[in-house]
């Protein structure tokens, strides 16, 4: 079963069998998205890591299929993106469903001017293989070791040790840093003896991938109480190759042998798509899920992200998206910290920001699988007046809950970040992760606001005319320390300055940005607002800058 | 509008003196509903009017006071 064709990355036989340990600043123990990401920004960081993966393929199944914005924009300053997008399903519909009736429908991105859309669809395979097709750009970089377990691990002053197993036998790892990307099931936080806890949901979903030979539309689809079929829930996205997701609620005390029958998922899937299209079953499992996380992400030398951190239930889509903001939030400060430009403590902040972002992930999904299993007589009434409310009602349609669709972010109020000054606007708060907007470069291209900002520190500053522009040029003047770049944004190319110009035509970047003459922002590598100003100084925006690199001041 | 502190839960009269006819109102719109019905209608008008007050810490106030006044279970 299946459509996709696996293909067997190559087993190498490790050097080090049998003789002195491997050395690498970075040993990243996964190979899936997580753990691919992590290697490609490290290296693009210049950093480079051995990564080591137990299998020696991509995700068998499909698992996770919707990428948000906030993925795809960390996935371009990665190289990977443009590939996704044009194999993947776009879409930024929902419609939800009672029973035979339309309820109403949610735009996730109702305006233009952004380079990524809302979601893209793409099955995990797909996505795991350009990972590993662009990690391999970077051979001096990356060194990707396929059917290498990691068995064993020693915290070291410095570092941590790591017992590989492989079929030719064991050989140690030593890394300054260990990222464990070793998903929900770590070995890692075992060997640690870490407690991963949470709370696993009784209820029991069908999921099953359909090649179906008819035109459906890629809206996301979401039926309550459905009238085909039997089941209190439906879910259906479409993904690339004419592929459908359906996800069905069967309750908890669901039969997993009896559901995965394939004539019986096949009577399920018929309900949904009509007696008559041709269709065909691509894989199928039955799940039920949990929400849990580590207390903490950081443990000495050894680093958690993705899944190994952190599990929610996949409504939501908010596992895996989860897991590449952590890949986005860490690797600019191991680089940093490796490079001696940054004191480790730097981490603390990855561990505080995460931490959070998981917290946000798992509140959100666990109200959606409240919504979705009512537990009570009295939860039952309420979830029944919010859906027969809600038709008309639309505050009652903001509390119909089919899944809180992954949103970047917002690290607001977090320490590291400053409050705003006073006379400041616009949405873009220090802890905010940068809206995208489109811009000309010098040559007068079409290009994108995000595409400039991502991989180093930036100060960003407004410019309407060439007066405020040689203000700003004279009074940051030396605010920029090495590796950060300084970038204005200008109407129009203004002759005369010498800081580098993004021509802001249409106006949007200044819009989203509040952007009166003068302000300037301090963006991180991961694209986040540190601090923003209205009238900037030098000084100033030193000191963000070092406390965003974890100096106390 | 409100008697009470901002953000506070009242516990005036906020009827302007027509508390019976509020209660007449109340009433009448469970007659002839069986228990089921009168259940499902009590949920639906709890959610209409939460979203007219919108202010959570009102409303966290009002369930707080409503479990408070509940007499405990039976032994
Ligand atoms: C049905 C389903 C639907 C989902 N839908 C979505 C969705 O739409 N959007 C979304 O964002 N997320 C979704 N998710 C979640 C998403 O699949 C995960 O969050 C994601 O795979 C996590 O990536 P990861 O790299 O952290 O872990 P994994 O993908 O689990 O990768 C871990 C890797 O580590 C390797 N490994 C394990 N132990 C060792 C060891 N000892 N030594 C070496 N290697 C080891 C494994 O072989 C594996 O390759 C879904 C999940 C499921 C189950």
């Amino acid at each position: 079963m299946g459509t996709y064709q696996h293909v067997r990355f190559a087993y190498r036989t490790a050097p080090e069998v049998g003789g002195a340990p491997l050395r690498r600043p970075v040993a990243v123990v996964g190979a899936g998205p997580v753990g691919l990401a992590a290697a490609i920004d490290l290296a693009l960081h210049g950093v480079p890591s051995v990564v080591l993966d137990d299998n020696d393929s991509v995700s068998v199944g499909s698992r996770a299929i919707c990428w948000s914005k906030r993925t795809l924009e960390i996935f371009d300053r990665l190289g990977v993106a443009d590939r996704m997008l044009a194999k993947g399903v776009t879409w930024r519909i929902g419609r939800v469903f009672h029973r035979d009736r339309e309820l109403y429908c949610f735009d996730l991105l109702p305006e233009g001017g952004h380079k990524m859309p809302a979601f893209i669809n793409l099955q995990q395979y797909y996505v795991e293989q350009y990972l590993v097709e662009r990690a391999l750009e970077f051979p001096q970089l990356i060194d990707l070791r396929w059917k290498h377990r990691v068995a064993a691990l020693r915290p070291a002053a410095g570092g941590a040790a790591l017992e590989v197993d492989t079929p030719d036998g064991r050989y140690a790892v030593q890394a300054d840093w260990v990222l464990a990307a070793d998903g929900a099931r770590s070995t890692l936080r075992g060997l640690l003896g870490l407690p991963f806890e949470g709370h696993t949901f009784e209820e029991k979903f069908l999921i099953a991938d359909v090649q179906i030979g008819a035109d459906f539309p890629s809206d996301r689809r979401f039926w309550f109480e459905p009238v085909f079929g039997q089941g209190q829930s439906v879910l259906i996205h479409r993904q690339p190759d004419n592929i459908f997701r359906i996800d069905f609620q069967l309750g908890p005390d669901a039969d997993a042998d009896l559901e995965m029958q394939p004539e019986r998922v096949m009577r399920r899937v018929r309900g949904v798509v009509g007696p008559d299209v041709p269709c065909e079953l691509d894989w199928c499992s039955v799940y039920s899920f949990r929400c849990a996380r580590l207390d903490r992400f950081v443990h000495g030398r050894v680093v958690f992200v993705g899944d190994s951190a952190h599990v929610v239930s996949p409504f939501g889509a908010r596992g895996g998206n989860g897991g590449i903001q952590d890949v986005d939030n860490v690797c600019w400060k191991l680089a940093q910290v490796l490079a001696g430009r940054a004191p480790e403590r730097l981490l603390e902040s990855y561990d505080a920001e995460r931490v959070h972002g998981a917290d946000e992930n798992i509140r959100n999904s666990r109200r959606t699988t409240a919504f979705m299993t009512p537990k009570t007589g009295t939860e039952k009434l309420f979830r029944d007046g919010v859906l027969a409310l809600a038709h008309d009602y639309p505050f009652a349609r903001l509390l119909v809950n089919s899944g809180r669709l992954s949103r970047p972010c917002s690290l607001e109020g977090l320490p590291g970040f400053e409050g705003d000054g006073a006379d400041l606007d616009g949405p873009m708060r220090p802890g905010m992760p940068c809206l995208d907007a489109p811009v000309t470069g010098g040559d007068g291209a079409p290009d994108w606001l995000l595409r400039h900002l991502g991989g180093h520190f930036t100060v960003l500053s407004f410019a309407g005319d060439i007066g405020s522009l040689q203000r700003l040029e004279s009074g940051l003047a030396g605010a920029a320390p090495d590796g950060v770049q300084m970038l204005a944004v200008t109407p129009q190319l203004l002759p005369g300055g010498t800081l580098q110009q993004l021509v802001d035509a249409e106006g949007l970047v200044r819009s989203r940005y509040g952007g009166a003459d003068g302000v300037t922002y301090l963006i991180r590598p991961d694209q986040h607002v540190t601090a923003r100003w209205a009238r900037p100084e030098a000084a100033a925006v030193g000191r963000a800058w070092r406390r965003s690199l974890g100096e106390q001041p | 509008m409100n008697a009470s502190a901002p953000s506070g839960l009242r516990r005036d009269d906020g009827f302007g003196g027509r508390g019976d006819d509020f209660y007449e109102l109340l009433m009448r719109a469970h007659e002839g509903l069986d228990e089921a019905r009168s259940a499902a209608l009590n949920a639906r008008c709890l959610l209409l009017l939460a979203n007219q007050v919108g202010d959570i810490e009102v409303i966290r106030q009002a369930l707080d006071a409503a479990r408070a006044s509940l007499a405990p279970p039976a032994q």
